[in-house]
């Protein structure tokens, strides 16, 4: 089967052509860039919806993307099946759209914050972490000022109990305390799966650390198992 | 008719809100002791057109509900008045 993939790019998008060059590093493949606009897209078996500041994070990060014309086949795409990864700014488009549950809010510190942050892989299983190993400590960047990922309790405690808490912000040995969630996520959430399980949104950037001339390449399985996962492999 | 509205957003009170919690630290190191509570929140003024006030009350809550405020995280309320 041949792999389909796309980026998804709004006006304020600033993190596709880093994915687009990522996917095609890690896995051989080409993506393709799609603009906001389009209204009918083919099935890509994966779109990227990338980190960056659509436009100008303006009411609330991703609150005018949600109603770009895409979206709508985004949402077709998701409900298909169809593998969806938002990185950052994605995620708060994602969450805005209703794709994935809660919002992210600005940082606790008020800081726009840069710097690599160790995550804990909480759940291995998903098409989007298998190739990593369950509780694997992983270093990523994050690159965002509204990070705190927030949701009722009720919903919180049911997201952590079906294993829908991708990653967590963790300290290098990989426990969990709540000053390691430098944003101030609540349970230091830093990804989450949907409930159909083929919804990522993560805060931090795989993208970023996916090549060894980059600084590291703990990124790069996120790639691999999305690959595997939609070539059927288990 | 005209009519404007002001839709006030703010954060749920479950929600922190560092902006307001930098605010009052801020009040406070002026010597301002007796502050407290403060929260940051963001108001929206509008003008709409509708026949009355029902259905620009109707479309002015359906756009807060849709665009203007995260039912996740904010909580808002709508004034209106007919303009003249």
């Amino acid at each position: 089967m041949s792999v389909r993939a796309a980026v998804v790019v709004f006006p304020g998008s600033n993190c596709d052509q880093d994915n687009v060059r990522s996917w095609k590093a890690v896995t051989g493949l080409e993506a393709e860039l799609v603009w906001h606009k389009e209204t009918s897209i083919p099935d890509y078996d994966l779109v990227i919806v990338p980190g960056g500041f659509s436009f100008g994070d303006y009411l609330r990060c991703g609150a005018i993307a949600r109603f770009s014309p895409v979206m709508s086949e985004i949402v077709r795409l998701a409900k298909r099946g169809n593998l969806i990864l938002g990185i950052c700014n994605g995620f708060q488009i994602l969450t805005e759209a209703g794709l994935l549950p809660g919002a992210l809010n600005r940082n606790k510190n008020l800081k726009y914050l840069c710097l690599d942050v160790n995550l804990r892989v909480e759940n291995a299983r998903t098409a989007f972490t298998r190739d990593y190993s369950q509780g694997q400590v992983i270093r990523i960047p994050i690159s965002h000022g509204e990070g705190g990922y927030s949701l009722r309790p009720a919903e919180l405690r049911a997201l952590n109990d079906s294993g829908r808490v991708v990653f967590r912000y963790c300290a290098p040995d990989g426990s969990v305390s709540p000053g390691d969630a430098p944003n101030g996520s609540l349970d230091n959430v830093a990804g989450i799966v949907s409930e159909g399980g083929n919804v990522l949104g993560m805060m931090p950037h795989p993208e970023r650390l996916a090549e060894d001339e980059l600084g590291g390449t703990d990124g790069r399985a996120l790639f691999t198992s999305i690959l595997r996962a939609l070539n059927g492999g288990a | 008719m005209k009519f404007k509205a002001n839709v006030k957003v703010m954060l749920k009170p479950s929600v922190l809100d560092p902006q307001g919690a930098t605010l009052e630290r801020a009040l406070k190191s002026m010597g301002h002791d007796n502050v407290s509570s403060i929260r940051v929140g963001k108001l929206i003024e509008l003008v709409l057109e509708s026949p009355d006030a029902e259905g620009a009350t109707k479309a002015a809550n359906d756009w807060a509900d849709r665009l203007l405020a995260n039912p996740n995280m904010e909580n808002y309320s709508l004034t209106l008045e007919p303009l003249k």
